[in-house]
């Protein structure tokens, strides 16, 4: 049996008197899609940059492929990367600049061969020489993507996916992240507020609230957990009631 | 053994970020022309300057090329500290320092990136100036000698350690404070004894004078230029004031990216 990707125990983050974090533990098997779910506010950004090391936890420890990553984040992130339509590249440089600059920060001295298959894969080819700046938000987000996919990770952290696509571009996206995922290994983690998309894609969820961890589990076993139709209704019971429907099933 | 704990940097790693300096260049004329234009107006306007003192003023007359020099000496300091600020800015508007920092990217490996670039930035600034200068004025500020390289460089080095100083408070309060990064050096100018020794300025003021080291420069190119002797005192004093001001900076800068990530203020690096 492997290491799991991911193990993080008693996370926890305090920005002075506010808590963003508060407590977290949780495991991502290698190979896993796994979706950190929860409203505006529920920690779910701050988790990711903790696993990113660009905050630095309060307390808690996280273990990527069994290095400490709080003790040592270098050895861990080349073999990381991440996406997030809130995080920008260079506005002034053009997709193939900004590719290009990030290859050689992720080690990759021979750019030109990946980024012609990248490009070709998530339809950006046409789009290399063009400047970041006038791209729309869904080819900034194919093009995020491409960044993050640069170095071949083992571990991709998503921040919405397939925010401002259009369902074509994003059906798109999510079927090269699971042929990706199929051909490399990888493990996903991802945020998203598009809940048919975690039933699709996700083997995993965790659902957080203020803070903490209130659920998890295959969506499958959530839905049924809760007695509910879809996932879009247990976020909204969690979101809004605290998991009523759990305890009413229960 | 453990890379991080060593001070081994990647070039690979500092080269990207260069390279990503010189995209910006490559696709922004403008931004070229910024970096040449401010020098050569100052180089311009003091030449003048110089031309009616030297008819005017038996002090100016002894050199006449030392208002020029001075100048350009300057302007090494102000543009190598612009070098390190506003490349750092760059990064702080693009938003991209997320991106940059989740990569195996050190802190320290974009420090000596931002030092390179400064390099070239000073360069593309003040070369074009001091070249002016001979046709128009006909002085060359290369006849300095090797004195010339040893100011070049105490100079250099010392505005790297007011810009890391400035990014350093970029990082911490972000780009409300970028004004710090075109202002707080000309808090130094009166007092650095740029185009008057510094027995000028006021007794009390005069300690705060010599702990600049950009004063033991202009002091040490007047030597040169009035009395022409090089004076190695001046340059020591130059030199070990800009490494302990260097060495501290540096430290601030990390000290300050460590309070960044517990902050979270590497995500939020806009306005």
């Amino acid at each position: 049996m492997t290491d799991p990707a991911i193990v993080v125990t008693g996370l926890r983050k305090h920005y002075g008197r506010i808590t963003a974090v508060d407590g977290v533990d949780f495991t991502i098997d290698r190979g896993a899609t796994c979706a950190l779910l929860g409203a505006n506010g529920a920690g779910k950004t701050t988790t990711v940059a903790m696993l990113l090391g660009l905050v630095t936890p309060t307390a808690g420890r996280i273990s990527i492929f069994g290095e400490d990553l709080l003790a040592d984040r270098y050895r861990v992130l080349p073999r990381m990367n991440f996406s997030s339509p809130y995080v920008d590249l260079p506005q002034s440089l053009t997709v193939r600049e900004n590719l290009t600059v990030y290859a050689r920060l992720y080690g990759i001295r021979a750019a030109g061969d990946r980024l012609r298959r990248l490009g070709a894969d998530l339809d950006i080819d046409g789009l290399l020489d063009r400047k970041y700046r006038s791209l729309s938000a869904g080819q900034k987000t194919r093009v995020t993507l491409a960044k993050a996919l640069l170095n071949e990770p083992e571990l991709v952290l998503l921040d919405e996916p397939t925010a401002s696509l259009d369902p074509d571009n994003a059906d798109r996206v999510r079927s090269y992240l699971r042929a990706y995922q199929q051909r490399s290994g990888a493990t996903l983690l991802m945020t998203s507020h598009n809940m048919t998309e975690i039933e699709r894609v996700c083997t995993q969820v965790i659902i957080m609230r203020a803070g903490r961890i209130v659920d998890r589990g295959t969506p499958a076993e959530l839905v049924t957990r809760y007695g509910l139709a879809t996932m879009e209704e247990v976020f909204l019971d969690i979101a809004r009631n605290g998991g009523d429907a759990m305890r009413e099933c229960g | 053994m453990r890379a991080a704990g060593s001070l081994a940097l990647s070039w690979l790693r500092v080269s990207a970020i260069v390279l990503r300096y010189l995209y910006l260049l490559r696709g922004s004329w403008p931004r070229i022309v910024e970096l040449a234009y401010w020098p050569t107006v100052q180089m311009v306007l003091w030449g003048l300057v110089t031309k009616f003192f030297a008819t005017h003023s038996d002090w100016v007359a002894q050199a006449a090329g030392v208002l020029i020099a001075a100048v350009l000496l300057w302007d090494v300091l102000f543009r190598s500290q612009l070098g390190v600020s506003v490349v750092f800015m760059e990064e702080m508007y693009a938003r991209n320092l997320g991106h940059l920092f989740a990569s195996p990217l050190r802190p320290r490996e974009l420090v000596a990136a931002l030092l390179l670039v400064s390099v070239l930035r000073t360069m593309i600034g003040v070369l074009p100036a001091a070249l002016l200068a001979i046709p128009l004025y006909r002085y060359s500020i290369f006849d300095m000698g090797l004195p010339l390289l040893a100011y070049f460089t105490v100079l250099l080095m010392f505005g790297w350690a007011i810009g890391l100083v400035i990014c350093a408070a970029l990082l911490r309060y972000g780009l409300g404070v970028e004004s710090l990064a075109w202002a707080s050096i000309f808090a130094l100018a009166p007092v650095s004894g740029i185009y008057y020794p510094v027995a000028t300025l006021p007794e009390w003021l005069q300690p705060v004078a010599w702990a600049l080291p950009s004063s033991h420069v202009f002091e040490g190119m007047r030597a040169v230029l009035i009395e022409g002797r090089f004076d190695p005192g001046l340059l020591a004093g130059g030199v070990g004031l800009t490494l302990g001001y260097l060495g501290l900076s540096a430290a601030v800068f990390l000290r300050t990216f460590n309070v960044a990530r517990e902050r979270g203020l590497l995500l939020q690096s806009g306005e």
